[in-house]
C-alpha cells in the first residue's frame, strides 16, 4: 500500500456515482409522485384540516384548483421537476411557506441529532465489540451482547419513553424534550447540548447492537486466524497483537455497516424526534406524507436518497482506502 | 493510508465522541424541572399545532388568537363584547347592514396605527377565491365590505343573517405587512404581526410557540410576560411533562387527568362544551332513513352509561347539537333510555323480530352499517356502545374503522359516528346540520336530512334579531328533532386541562369541537395574575 492517497481513482468512482444517482433521484421523485397520487389520502383535505369539516364544496373545489391537486399525475411531476432544475422546489402546503424555508429551518437539527447519534454509536459499538471480542464467552461479552440482542428487538420511540420517564420524570436530571427549555425564546449552545443529550443517547443506542455486534465478530474471527496466532506464538503483547492485528482485519466490516445504517438511522430519527419535540426535518417529512404535500415530499425524498447514496460512496470510498484489493469500482 | 493512521483516526473519533458524551453529561445545568419560573412566565402543552398564524387564512376565525384581536370578541359565557369596534355594531332595521365604529389608539405590534383599511383588508382578502382559506363559507353572508373614513367599517350582506356579528370576532390582519406578499405563503403565515395582547418571539414548528406580552396592549399589558405553548402531540409525554415540572398546565384526556386528582399544587379545569359525539342516519338508507327506526334508536341509546364509561363522567348526554345546559336548548326535549318504548316503536311499525333476533320488515333486515374514525379511540368507544345498545331493540348495527378519505364516499348511505360543535351561534351547527338543501355539500348535513318545517325554522331563525323569534325558531327545530331524528346525538364531551395553582383569575370558555390554541385556561392568559402569597412549587 502506497503512502499516498489514490485521489484520481477517488475521484473517478465519485463521478461515477454521481452520473449514476441522476436517474436514481429521477426515478425516486416520480415514484413519490405515483405513490402519494395513488394513497388514499386527499391533499384538499388534509390543507382544510377541521375547517374542512364545515366547508362547502364550493370552497373545496376552489380549494382544489388553488393547490393544483386537480392536475394529472404527470403533467405535475413535471411542473414539479423543471421548477426544481432552476432552484424552485416551490411552496409546501401544508407548512404554507416555501419548502427551501422549511427544510433549511429544520434541516440543521435533524443532521445535529443524527451525527451525534451516529458518532455515539460508532465509538461506544466499537469500544463494547472490541473488549468483548477479545475474551468471547467471558461476563462482559455476555452481558453485553444480551443486551444487545435486547436492544435491537426494542423500538426507539419506546427507548424513548423509557430515557424520559427515567431521566427526566425519576431522576429530574435532563430535559424530557424540545430543542431548548421550554420556557425560553433564545437558542443557547449549553441549551441545546443539554437537550441533545437524551435524543442523541436514545437514537444512538438503537443503532448501537449492528456496530457492536459487527466489531465482536470481527475481532473474534481475526484473533482466530493464523497470522494472529503467528504473532502471539512470536511473543508479541496481546495489546499489539490486538490493535496491529485483529482490529485492522476486524473493523473492515464495519465500514461498509457505517454507509448502509444509514437508511436506519433516518427512519430511526423520525421516531426519536417525534417523542422528544425534536425540531427536525422527520417530523416534517412525516406531515408532509400524510397530508400529500407533494413540493416537500419530494423535496425530502430527494435528501433522504441522497444521504443514503452519499453513505454508501462514503464506505465504499473508506473500504477501497483501508483494503487496497478491493480497489474503486473497477 | 496506513493502519497507523486508521488507528489514529478511529481514536480521534472515539475521542471526540467521549468528549461530547462527557461534556454534556457533567453539565446538567438548572434542573429540567424549573417549574414556571419566575412568576410572570407560563408554560403549557397543547396537542395541535396550527398550520399558520395567518388570519387570512383562517387562524383566528373564532376570536381569542392570542396575537391578534377581532372586531368584537367573546366572553368566557360567549357573550359579544366590542374589541377593535368601540362598541356593538349599528344593525340596519332589515338585517343586511352592519356598521362598526373602530376604536381609536389602537396599533399594531410594529407600531402602525390599525385603521378601517385593515378591517377591509382582511375581509376582502379572505372572500378572494384566490386565498387558499378553507373557512371561506363562514363569511359567505357577506356581499361587500367598505371603509368610510379611517374609524368606521360597513359590512353589506346579501341576506339577512341574525349571527353575523358572532363572525365578526375574526382576527384582522394589518394591510401595510400582509398586503405586500403572497398570502397563502408569504412570511406573514409564520410571524404575525398584530394587535392583540401578545406578540409571537419565536416559532420552532414542531416544538413550541412564544410569545411575549405587548406592553402597548391597547386593553393593558398582561401581567404574564412570557407565555409559552409546547406543542406535544402525545398524550402520555404531555402528562410526563407536565409531572416533571417542564409545563404548567396542559390538556388531558380523562384517564390521564386523573392522574393529577390529588395533586395539591396542581387544579383540573373541566370546559363545558359544545363539542358533541352523534350518530349520522342517512336518509338514502332503507332502515335508516324510516322515522320509526330514528326515533327508536334515539330512546333506545343509553346516554348516561356513555358519559358514565367512556367519558368517566367528563361531559353530558346531548339531544342535539345545542347542549342541554346552553340557553338555546329546549328544554323537555330530553329522551329517556327507554329500551321498552323503542321495541314498542319498533312493533308498531311493523318491524317484527326475525329468528336471530334481528327485526325484519317487508324482507328488509334492521341491520345497517357504522363508520367511525380509525384510532379515534373515543369515536371507537362511543360506536360500539351504541351498536350494543341498538341490538338489544333487534337492530343489528356492524361497526367499521376508517380513514376520512374511506368514509366520505359511503356517507350517503352509511352511518357515521360524527363530531363537531361551535358555540357562539345556534345557527352555526344546527344550519349546516341539518338545512336539506346542504345534503351531501361536503361534510355538511351527512345525514341528507330532509324536513320541509326544519328547513324554515332554520331560514327564520337566522334572518330576524328578534331574541324572541329566534328562540321560538330554534325550539322547533328541536322539537321536530325528537319526532323525525336525523341523527342520535350521545353526548357532549368536557375538555380536561391540568394547570399549576400559581394564578388567579383562571377560567374556562365554552369550546368548540376543534381544539384550537385558544381553547383552555388560557384563552385569557392575559387576565391571569401571579397569586401573591404561594410561590410556585420547585
Amino acid at each position: 500500500m502506497n503512502r499516498r492517497l489514490p485521489w484520481g481513482a477517488m475521484a473517478r468512482m465519485t463521478g461515477r456515482r454521481a452520473l449514476a444517482a441522476v436517474p436514481v433521484l429521477l426515478a425516486v421523485t416520480f415514484a413519490v409522485f405515483a405513490v402519494a397520487a395513488a394513497s388514499p389520502f386527499d391533499p384538499v383535505k388534509a390543507y382544510a384540516g377541521t375547517a374542512g369539516l364545515t366547508a362547502s364544496q364550493e370552497n373545496l373545489d376552489q380549494l382544489r384548483a388553488n393547490l393544483g391537486a386537480d392536475l394529472p399525475l404527470l403533467t405535475r411531476w413535471w411542473e414539479w421537476l423543471t421548477a426544481a432544475v432552476t432552484g424552485d422546489l416551490g411552496d409546501s402546503s401544508v407548512m404554507r411557506a416555501p419548502v427551501v424555508d422549511v427544510i433549511t429551518e429544520r434541516l440543521g437539527w435533524s443532521v445535529l441529532l443524527a451525527v451525534t447519534a451516529f458518532l455515539i454509536a460508532i465509538a461506544l459499538g466499537t469500544l463494547l465489540g472490541v473488549l468483548a471480542g477479545r475474551r468471547r464467552g467471558g461476563l462482559l461479552d455476555r452481558a453485553v451482547s444480551s443486551a444487545a440482542y435486547t436492544l435491537e428487538a426494542a423500538p426507539a420511540f419506546w427507548l424513548g419513553l423509557l430515557a424520559i420517564w427515567f431521566f427526566a420524570l425519576k431522576l429530574g436530571v435532563l430535559p424530557a424534550g424540545g430543542l431548548t427549555d421550554t420556557a425560553s425564546d433564545t437558542v443557547t449552545a449549553d441549551q441545546v447540548a443539554r437537550h441533545l443529550v437524551l435524543p442523541a443517547l436514545v437514537l444512538g443506542i438503537s443503532q448501537l447492537p449492528w456496530f457492536f455486534l459487527y466489531v465482536r465478530q470481527g475481532v473474534g474471527d481475526a484473533l482466530d486466524e493464523d497470522p494472529v496466532r503467528g504473532a502471539r506464538a512470536r511473543g508479541l503483547s496481546g495489546r499489539t497483537v490486538l490493535t496491529g492485528h485483529a482490529l485492522r482485519s476486524g473493523m473492515l466490516p464495519m465500514l461498509t455497516l457505517v454507509g448502509s445504517r444509514v437508511p436506519e438511522l433516518i427512519t430511526g430519527a423520525l421516531l426519536v424526534e417525534t417523542v422528544f419535540s425534536w425540531p427536525g426535518i422527520a417530523a416534517a417529512t412525516v406531515t408532509a406524507a400524510t397530508s400529500v404535500d407533494f413540493p416537500l415530499l419530494a423535496a425530502l425524498t430527494v435528501l433522504a436518497t441522497a444521504a443514503v447514496l452519499l453513505g454508501n460512496l462514503l464506505s465504499d470510498l473508506l473500504y477501497g482506502l483501508a483494503d487496497p484489493r478491493v480497489g474503486f469500482d473497477g | 493510508m496506513t493502519a497507523r493512521s486508521i488507528r489514529g483516526a478511529a481514536a480521534a473519533i472515539l475521542a471526540g465522541a467521549f468528549a461530547l458524551t462527557a461534556a454534556a453529561c457533567t453539565n446538567p445545568g438548572s434542573p429540567a424541572g424549573a417549574s414556571g419560573g419566575p412568576k410572570d412566565s407560563a408554560v403549557v402543552g397543547i396537542a395541535y399545532e396550527p398550520e399558520t398564524l395567518s388570519p387570512l387564512l383562517g387562524y383566528g376565525k373564532d376570536g381569542n388568537s392570542k396575537i391578534f384581536d377581532g372586531l368584537l370578541a367573546f366572553d368566557a359565557d360567549m357573550t359579544l363584547k366590542p374589541a377593535l369596534a368601540a362598541k356593538l355594531p349599528d344593525v340596519s332595521a332589515d338585517g343586511l347592514t352592519y356598521t362598526y365604529t373602530l376604536r381609536d389608539g389602537v396599533t399594531f405590534s410594529d407600531g402602525a396605527p390599525f385603521t378601517s383599511k385593515d378591517v377591509v383588508f382582511t375581509y376582502r382578502t379572505i372572500l378572494d377565491p384566490k386565498t387558499n382559506n378553507a373557512s371561506r363559507t363562514e363569511l359567505d353572508a357577506v356581499k361587500k365590505v367598505e371603509a368610510i373614513g379611517d374609524d368606521t367599517v360597513v359590512f353589506t350582506l346579501k341576506y339577512p343573517y341574525a349571527p353575523f356579528a358572532e363572525r365578526t370576532v375574526h382576527a384582522i390582519a394589518p394591510e401595510h405587512v400582509a398586503a405586500k406578499q403572497d398570502v397563502n405563503t408569504g412570511a406573514f403565515t409564520t410571524k404575525p404581526i398584530g394587535t392583540g395582547p401578545y406578540v409571537l418571539s419565536g416559532w420552532s414548528k414542531g416544538e413550541k410557540l412564544s410569545f411575549k406580552a405587548n406592553p402597548t396592549y391597547w386593553d393593558g399589558a398582561p401581567a404574564v410576560k412570557k407565555f409559552t405553548m409546547a406543542i406535544v402531540k402525545d398524550d402520555d409525554v404531555r402528562a410526563t411533562r407536565l409531572r416533571a415540572g417542564d409545563l404548567d398546565g396542559a390538556i388531558l384526556p380523562p384517564n390521564l387527568a386523573a392522574g393529577f386528582k390529588g395533586d395539591k399544587g396542581r387544579k383540573t379545569y373541566e370546559a363545558k362544551t359544545y363539542d358533541y359525539r352523534t350518530v349520522t342516519l342517512p336518509t338514502h338508507h332503507k332502515v335508516t332513513g324510516d322515522p320509526a327506526v330514528r326515533r327508536a334508536l334515539d330512546v333506545a341509546v343509553d346516554r348516561q352509561a356513555m358519559v358514565d364509561k367512556i367519558l368517566e363522567g367528563a361531559g353530558k348526554p346531548a339531544y342535539g347539537p345545542v347542549p342541554t345546559d346552553s340557553p338555546w336548548f329546549a328544554k323537555g326535549t330530553e329522551r329517556r333510555h327507554d329500551l321498552a318504548g323503542a321495541q314498542k316503536i319498533l312493533d308498531e311499525a311493523g318491524w317484527k323480530p326475525g329468528p336471530d333476533g334481528i327485526r325484519v320488515k317487508n324482507g328488509v333486515r334492521a341491520a345497517f352499517p357504522l363508520w367511525y374514525l380509525s384510532g379515534d379511540k373515543l369515536r371507537q368507544d362511543h360506536a360500539l356502545a351504541y351498536a350494543s345498545d341498538a341490538k338489544k331493540a333487534g337492530i343489528d348495527i356492524t361497526t367499521q374503522a376508517g380513514t376520512w378519505e374511506v368514509i366520505e364516499p359511503r356517507m350517503k348511505t352509511d352511518a357515521v359516528l360524527a363530531g363537531g360543535g361551535s358555540p357562539g351561534d345556534p345557527d352555526f351547527d344546527q344550519y349546516l346540520l341539518l338545512t336539506s338543501s346542504l345534503g351531501g355539500d361536503g361534510f355538511n348535513n351527512m345525514a341528507w336530512y330532509d324536513n320541509k318545517t326544519v328547513d324554515r325554522a332554520l331560514e327564520d331563525g337566522r334572518r330576524t334579531n328578534d331574541t324572541a323569534e329566534r328562540r321560538a325558531a330554534y325550539d322547533t327545530v328541536q322539537r321536530e328533532l325528537v319526532k323525525n331524528p336525523g341523527y342520535t346525538f350521545l353526548t357532549h364531551i368536557d375538555h380536561l386541562y391540568v394547570v399549576n395553582d400559581s394564578w388567579n383569575g383562571l377560567s374556562t370558555q365554552i369550546e368548540p369541537h376543534d381544539h384550537g390554541l385558544a381553547s383552555g385556561p388560557w384563552w385569557d392568559v392575559e387576565g391571569w395574575k401571579p397569586k401573591k402569597s404561594g410561590a410556585t412549587q420547585k
